[in-house]
């Protein structure tokens, strides 16, 4: 851990004599966050790299409890109490954070790196208003007048599509519907103009016409700030509508990696094929929806091999001995099976 | 448009306060039903105890009716809610003073207690449940919910004996009894507050602990706020809804009385009142007693109500 620290000083100090803004957004590499129970170790993000380019929109996709919300938090540096990182690096255009001094951290959150949660709902104080939850994160990052923050809460307001910005200044979250929160939500994020928005499931729980349209937002913002940003999802259409590139994550590690029209066409990983087989299509008419069998392992007791051997219907007796390597199928292509290792060259 | 809005909300909540008034006259008249129904069906005859034991049966007997007690017992009932709706509790059979006037006099004295009752539980109890759920499961948190424990859990007339000894007995700092002073004060208000201190503390803890479970303190952490700001602002306002609600029945129990520790401390207030009405059979003034707490209980239960509107939004505009 120590070296990779040292050695992103070094490249840092390179980064700050260039003075034009990096193409990387966020850098996380081999990023490890573990969670210490009674019961024992519980590699929740088990050496992860995930790399942001500036102005794209970028996909991690798994089940529940795969490690995806907890990567998300691992660089909000939010993990709770039991759970720590242990080993790793995350950049944000090229600074460490990791290493960083609790306050350091608290000026990047909300003002470099922002968050939108899955639950519009119960992500926003119910006894203050929308307004001033928003008005809020302004206070906490710039050095400007109530006033003039109010001012900048109803210019958002505006530009994420909130009718009657003024009114809804004073409304409390339970006088919005979920579509509104969640605009109020990406507001609230977006109003000190962040390097990359973290979504964690932003849209999954609302209708499918509210999901469009703040999909379309998220797109509309990157284009117009060139905001990076990850989003997170379980849902393959979402990621399909709206992602650049995709990390599919299982059990705390990343299976495949691709740009997301290659991950569709060419999908190497037989857990990422499962994911997709489980869409509900309407052009076949199979009486059973596809499921992939067995259930999401229990991280603490994580096969010797492959994590997802005991699921897999290709998976031999060396998947259950021996750990994949990320093999890389083409230029932005890399899958960790070992069925892709005669296609690619290994790496790591 | 916001302005109007507001007038609406504001005619709500007095729509709301008018109908739990409404509600509370029928609660009202059912336990002055109970109450005088109980008083004399229990054993025991008023007018003996007030005689002496060589007093004659016919002399006795004038006194009954003199008194109205050998009149039917709904006849007696609704003489008395008759008078009360004029302002008249009866007159007391043993200090032969009016029932309204004798509450009145002693209602300051118990006010006082009561108030710093409160105040003691609330300056030790809010902020120790605040500390003990930042502090979860440390020496602090456990120290902190032991004495609140304690607190509850031991009788008040043993705590007040204990603390007497002890205070004024043992180390002389404190007057043993009586009311006079603020020094007279200090050793029942402490006895009175910490069993609501204790009970404000471990609502307090919980409710907060859950709070900070919430989602949107997730998204306080997200914005870059201080961890001490996130509490402070964030959760606080949240975890104390519940606290409040309690805090104005405790205040509004306290002020009708605490029966026990008046009587320890010889605090001539409506507890004491009503322990000695209890021992004379003195049923006007029990009467009285009981009408005055249920009347306090009833206000202290609306004010709370009105107090979590005007802090709970989501209550405050419900349709």
């Amino acid at each position: 851990m120590k070296e990779t620290r040292e050695e992103t000083r070094k490249e840092e100090k390179e980064r700050e004599q260039s003075p034009h803004i990096p193409a990387m957004t966020l850098e996380i590499r081999h990023l490890k966050t573990q969670f210490f129970t009674a019961k024992g170790v519980v590699p929740a993000v088990d050496d992860v790299t995930i790399e942001i380019p500036r102005g794209k929109i970028i996909g991690v996709v798994g089940e529940s409890g795969c490690g995806k919300s907890m990567t998300a938090m691992s660089v909000m540096q939010l993990v709770n109490r039991r759970g720590k990182i242990v080993d790793g690096s995350i950049r944000l255009e090229g600074r460490e954070l990791l290493g960083l001094s609790a306050k350091e951290m608290r000026g990047i959150r909300g003002n470099d790196i922002a968050m939108i949660f899955q639950e519009p709902m119960t992500a926003l104080n119910p006894v203050y208003t929308v307004g001033r939850q928003v008005r809020e994160a302004i206070l906490l990052h710039k050095n400007v007048s109530k006033a003039e923050a109010k001012e900048r809460v109803l210019e958002i307001f505006r530009k994420v599509g909130i009718p009657e910005p003024e009114k809804r200044y004073n409304a409390y979250p339970h006088q919005l519907s979920g579509g509104l929160r969640q605009r109020v939500m990406i507001g609230m994020a977006m109003v000190c103009e962040p390097k990359l928005l973290i979504a964690d499931e932003p849209t999954t729980a609302l209708d499918v016409t509210i999901e469009a349209q703040i999909l379309q937002l998220m797109k509309r913002l990157r284009d117009e700030h060139g905001t990076s940003i990850l989003l997170i999802t379980h849902n393959m259409g979402v990621v399909a509508e709206v992602c650049d590139y995709v990390y599919v994550m299982y059990a705390g590690q990343v299976m495949e990696e691709a740009e997301t029209f290659e991950l569709f066409q060419n999908t190497a990983h037989p857990y990422t094929q499962g994911l997709l087989r489980s869409i509900p299509q309407l052009n076949h008419g199979t009486e059973r929806l596809y499921s992939i069998k067995g259930v999401v392992p229990n991280l603490l007791y994580l096969p010797k091999g492959c994590s997802f051997c005991t699921r897999c219907e290709y998976a031999d007796a060396r998947c259950q001995e021996e750990r994949p390597n990320s093999y890389a199928l083409g230029e932005e292509h890399r899958a960790k099976c070992f069925r892709c290792e005669r296609g690619g060259s290994s790496s790591e | 448009m916001t302005k109007r809005k507001d007038e609406k909300e504001g005619n709500e909540v007095l729509k709301n306060i008018g109908k739990r008034i409404l509600v509370s006259i029928p609660v009202l008249i059912g336990v002055v039903f109970l109450i005088f129904v109980m008083l004399r069906i229990v054993p025991g005859d008023p007018v003996a105890n007030m005689m002496k034991e060589h007093v004659k049966p016919d002399v006795m007997e004038r006194m009954r009716e003199e008194m109205g007690l050998n009149q039917p017992l709904i006849v007696q009932f609704f003489k008395y809610v008759a008078g009360a709706l004029h302002g008249d509790f009866g007159t007391s059979y043993k200090l032969g003073r009016p029932v309204g006037a004798l509450i009145l006099n002693a209602f300051p004295k118990t006010v006082k207690l009561a108030c710093c009752a409160a105040l003691v539980a609330w300056l030790i109890g809010i902020p120790a449940g605040i500390l003990a759920a930042i502090r979860q499961n440390t020496i602090l948190d456990r120290l902190f919910m032991g004495t609140a424990l304690l607190g509850v859990s031991m009788p008040v007339f043993w705590t007040a004996l204990l603390f007497q000894y002890v205070f004024s007995y043992y180390l002389g700092w404190l007057p043993v009894s009586g009311y006079e002073t603020w020094a007279h004060m200090v050793l029942p208000s402490i006895v009175l507050g910490w069993s609501s201190a204790g009970t404000i503390a471990r609502l307090t803890r919980s409710n907060l602990l859950e709070i900070m479970q919430e989602d949107f303190i997730r998204t306080a952490r997200a914005k870059g706020m201080r961890e001490s700001a996130v509490i402070l602002f964030h959760a606080l306002k949240n975890a104390l809804l519940p606290v409040i609600t309690m805090m104005a029945i405790q205040v509004a129990s306290l002020l009708s009385g605490a029966v026990i520790t008046e009587s320890v401390f010889s605090i001539p207030g409506v507890g004491r009142l009503a322990v000695d009405a209890i021992s004379n059979r003195d049923m006007p003034l029990l009467q009285g007693t009981v009408l005055f707490t249920t009347v306090l209980i009833i206000i202290g239960n609306l004010v709370a109500d009105i107090l979590y509107s005007f802090i709970d939004p989501r209550i405050r505009t419900e349709e």
